[in-house]
């Protein structure tokens, strides 16, 4: 193996393998790509069902088949599987192990494509005892991969988000039916009509205004699971009797490669900061991918992986001393945080910004992004809902005395 | 000697010298100082595993004792299970780090009293200094402001809590001490030289029995119709562990000076890489069922957010409860009943894992006493001893993701090879429990909680975690 590649792509699920061939036909050759799990092609690989390829292929695929088309677009010798980087350094010194054994990288770019996890009970301070058989959809798909079946029969499905539907599909494979899918608002996450899949399709009942506040055991077993006790917005509280729990989506960054440099993090998101080119701080690092903002669709995630491609391939033109500076997007509630959140100056092409915004919670009126507290742009939304995409397109001005731009959302009437 | 009475001379398979009844780090101790002595030694153990009751959860420290009671059993039990600890733990492969500890005073009144905990910490034999408020912040920068000074205790230290009882239990394996799992006591019957036990897994003989069943300590005397003389009380503490990315922020173990009301939560590095926070101290009549409450939890994060305001935020890896078998004793039950073969040791709280070396080389020399053998109240020498070589899960040890020959990483938060699980499934004292196998190997225990290794678990592990369902498709 090339121990000082040009580029190392960590991670080959849609956004790492759509990165390394987008490099690919720029001819750039030099690219590793390293990925922890057995096979490539990443999350979609446990997702069965035909939601994928849409946007990009025109066509319904299934997960797996969705996974196998990605890796397709790369040179299988690009591509180290099981193999898990075990730390990465600022200077971009990089241990990578494996059972070939452990081995320490100088790659002159590191593209950031390790995606995301779910939050699991625990982070989540969910009071009760802790039996067997709570989980998340990662995990229940996962099992479901390994072809035993399930030791459940009858899960509750915390969450509804897109995820969350997901498990509940995932679920039906497996020859489970959820008792219950639980949500503290009074409308689903996820786009509508999956509300209507899980009640008319597969019998899954959505509890609105309701909130899972305890795990109870089994009386006679502390390890069995008995139920859970849910509470209602009014203020009661309910008891449902289930056999699993699975808590689904609450999506964190799976950025844990950066350590303790937090200030290369973005405090909304808890992925890497970027800039527009998709940079962070520190020289040479990239991210793409759903590490950066959870959650997108594998075709979005595809997308900023050809993205970052491109601007890598820019960027091994460029030498470093070229590179413009740094300008913040602060952003306020109920903005959660934008993407990228850096603007650098200096750069060549196009002056219209791709910014993608995430909201902390359902708002309406007018989003206005600011130069130095000076109105630029503005642009009226109708509902802005938190884990939905929105992408503003507004158009950059000069940047050389900017040094902070602001996004902002001026309420509107009810 | 004439060949036909030799059958009475060979062993018996079902009796033994000592019957220990209880697998917690207590038992676990209590099992190795018996077998190195060569006694003939049983572990009983209601659980599929060890260390599945009290033992399972706490706060990992190895304790000097500096604030014990002086005369105290617990003190002189604490001290000589450091010592010994300290003695033999690189020979199992078992991490110490002396992180120290600062006894941190918040207020002017709790100032005050630093020189009596100093005082009292060196008449127990154990070192300790004064910092004043400049020099605790330069030794902890990330500590509040609002912290006065401290005492420092430099031994202090954190251990793997789990690790080592199994150190000792598998050395006890290696010495000829046989565990037996599942096997829940339903009778005690007094017999010339010792007590016929009846468990749910059969029934053996015993000349020594002594009752280190923890929660249920005084349940076991009341099933010997014996009595108690305590009562548990079970203790529950909530405990909150932080992720990797929060271990720096502190060094040493961060205790407060206990007021008349608590002790206190206390920050803590984990050897595994975390960053722990607790115990909380809760009374409640259950004995086994410890549940986690997420008011109780987010006002103990705030006595950690106080103390150590960059703790804020810092993503939350685990949280779970423990119990502690407290009794209305201060100080340990320790009994011997030398005229039935009985062996009490009940009520060891909190500072079971920092004791239970010094607990079982006590009750191994009392016990070689009853057994008319004082000769073996010695053990042999180290140098003579078999050792088991504990894996390395520890962070503090060269891990064997990065050693060879290598395997693949299957858990990938806690970068657990595939080998090191299928090792904790088999050998001494094999995982009895998903618990047991998350003990051994850590894998599960990550940030991720699973979310990228329950596939793993369950190819290779699909008989601890439960029962496939027939009916769903192959």
């Amino acid at each position: 193996m090339n121990l000082e590649p040009e580029v190392l792509v960590i991670g080959a699920g849609p956004a790492g393998l759509s990165a390394a061939a987008e490099m690919a036909r720029l001819g750039v050759q030099d690219v590793i790509v390293v990925d922890r799990e057995t096979d490539a092609g990443g999350m979609p690989r446990y997702c069965s069902h035909a939601t994928f390829g849409l946007a990009q292929f025109w066509r319904p695929m299934s997960g797996p088949a969705y996974a196998a088309k990605m890796c397709s677009m790369v040179d299988t010798r690009l591509i180290r599987t099981a193999t898990t980087v075990t730390r990465l350094g600022l200077d971009l010194e990089t241990t990578i192990s494996s059972e070939r054994g452990e081995a320490v990288l100088k790659p002159r770019h590191v593209l950031l494509a390790t995606g995301i996890r779910e939050t699991p009970r625990s982070a989540l301070l969910v009071s009760g005892e802790r039996p067997s058989n709570i989980l998340t959809t990662g995990a229940l798909q996962r099992i479901l991969a390994e072809g035993r079946g399930l030791p459940f029969r009858r899960p509750l499905i915390v969450g509804t988000e897109l995820v969350s539907f997901s498990a509940l599909l995932s679920l039906r494979e497996g020859g489970a039916r959820a008792v219950a899918m639980t949500e503290p608002g009074d409308r689903i996450t996820a786009r509508r009509p999956a509300d209507l899949l899980a009640r008319l399709v597969m019998g899954t009942p959505i509890l609105y205004g309701a909130t899972v506040v305890r795990i109870n055991a089994s009386a006679n077993n502390a390890g069995r699971l008995a139920s859970v006790t849910i509470s209602r917005t009014d203020g009661s509280s309910e008891v449902v009797e289930c056999d699993a729990v699975v808590f689904t989506g609450r999506f964190i960054p799976e950025a844990s490669l950066l350590g303790a440099n937090s200030d290369l993090q973005d405090p909304g998101s808890r992925g890497p900061a970027i800039d527009q080119r998709w940079r962070l701080g520190a020289p040479g690092i990239y991210a793409a991918g759903n590490l950066l903002r959870p959650v997108e669709t594998a075709g979005w995630c595809a997308a900023e992986g050809r993205a970052a491609g491109a601007s890598i391939a820019a960027d091994i033109a460029t030498p470093l001393s070229q590179r413009g500076r740094r300008i913040p997007i602060a952003t306020n509630n109920p903005i959660a945080f934008t993407t990228p959140s850096y603007i650098t100056t200096g750069e060549t092409g196009s002056d219209q910004l791709r910014l993608g915004v995430r909201m902390s919670r359902a708002a309406r009126g007018c989003f206005v992004l600011s130069a130095d507290g000076k109105p630029l742009w503005r642009s009226p939304v109708m509902s802005a809902l938190p884990e939905r995409r929105i992408l503003l397109l507004p158009s950059l001005p000069d940047l050389s005395r900017i040094d902070e731009f602001q996004l902002h959302l001026e309420p509107g009437e009810d | 000697m004439p060949p036909h009475i030799s059958p009475t001379l060979a062993p018996q398979p079902d009796s033994f010298d000592v019957a220990i009844v209880g697998a917690g780090v207590v038992g676990c101790g209590i099992a190795r100082s018996f077998a190195i002595r060569g006694w003939k030694t049983i572990i009983i153990e209601k659980a599929s595993d060890i260390l599945e009751g009290a033992s399972k959860g706490n706060s990992a420290l190895l304790h000097t004792g500096f604030d014990e009671p002086p005369g105290s059993m617990e003190l002189e039990l604490i001290k000589r299970g450091y010592e010994t600890y300290q003695r033999i733990h690189s020979r199992m492969n078992l991490p110490l780090v002396k992180t120290g500890a600062a006894v941190v005073a918040w207020d002017e009144e709790q100032l005050r009293k630093l020189s009596d905990i100093a005082a009292h910490s060196r008449h127990n034999g154990v070192s300790a200094a004064i910092l004043g408020q400049s020099a605790l912040l330069d030794a902890e920068p990330g500590l509040s402001p609002r912290a006065l000074g401290a005492v420092h205790i430099p031994d202090e230290a954190i251990v793997d809590p789990w690790s080592a009882p199994l150190g000792y239990v598998r050395q006890a394996i290696m010495h000829g001490a046989v565990l037996s799992t599942d096997s829940e006591v339903r009778d005690f019957r007094r017999r010339a030289g010792g007590w016929q036990i009846e468990t749910s897994r059969g029934s053996m003989f015993a000349r020594l029995v002594i009752n280190a069943a923890g929660l249920f300590g005084d349940q076991i005397e009341l099933l010997a119709g014996r009595t108690p003389g305590f009562g548990i009380r079970p203790r529950k503490g909530q405990f909150v562990v932080y992720d990797k990315s929060a271990h720096d922020l502190i060094t040493s173990i961060i205790l407060r000076v206990p007021t008349e009301r608590t002790k206190g939560v206390l920050l803590a590095r984990t050897v595994f890489g975390n960053l722990l926070l607790g115990p909380t101290a809760e009374e409640q009549d259950d004995r086994v069922r410890a549940a986690c409450d997420e008011q109780v939890l987010r006002r103990i994060m705030e006595e950690g957010e106080a103390m150590l305001p960059a703790l804020a935020g810092q993503p939350v890896t685990a949280a779970f409860a423990a119990l502690r078998p407290a009794t209305e004793h201060r100080d340990y039950v320790l009994r011997v009943d030398r005229h039935n073969g009985w062996i009490t040791v009940g009520g060891i709280r909190s500072t079971g894992l920092s004791a239970s070396l010094g607990i079982g080389e006590w009750v191994a020399e009392q016990g070689s006493a009853v057994l008319g053998k004082p000769g073996k109240a010695n053990a042999p020498s180290d140098d003579d001893l078999d050792w088991p070589l504990m894996p390395a899960i520890a962070e503090t040890l060269p891990r064997p993701y990065s050693q060879s020959p290598r395997s693949p990483i299957v858990c990938h938060c806690e970068w657990v090879t595939e080998s090191e699980v299928r090792n904790a499934l088999g050998g001494l004292a094999a995982a009895g429990t998903l618990g047991g196998l998350k003990r051994r190997t850590r894998i599960g225990m990550g940030r991720c909680q699973g979310f990228g290794c329950s596939g793993a678990l369950h190819r290779l592990a699909p008989h601890l975690c439960g029962p496939p369902d027939q009916t769903s498709p192959p």
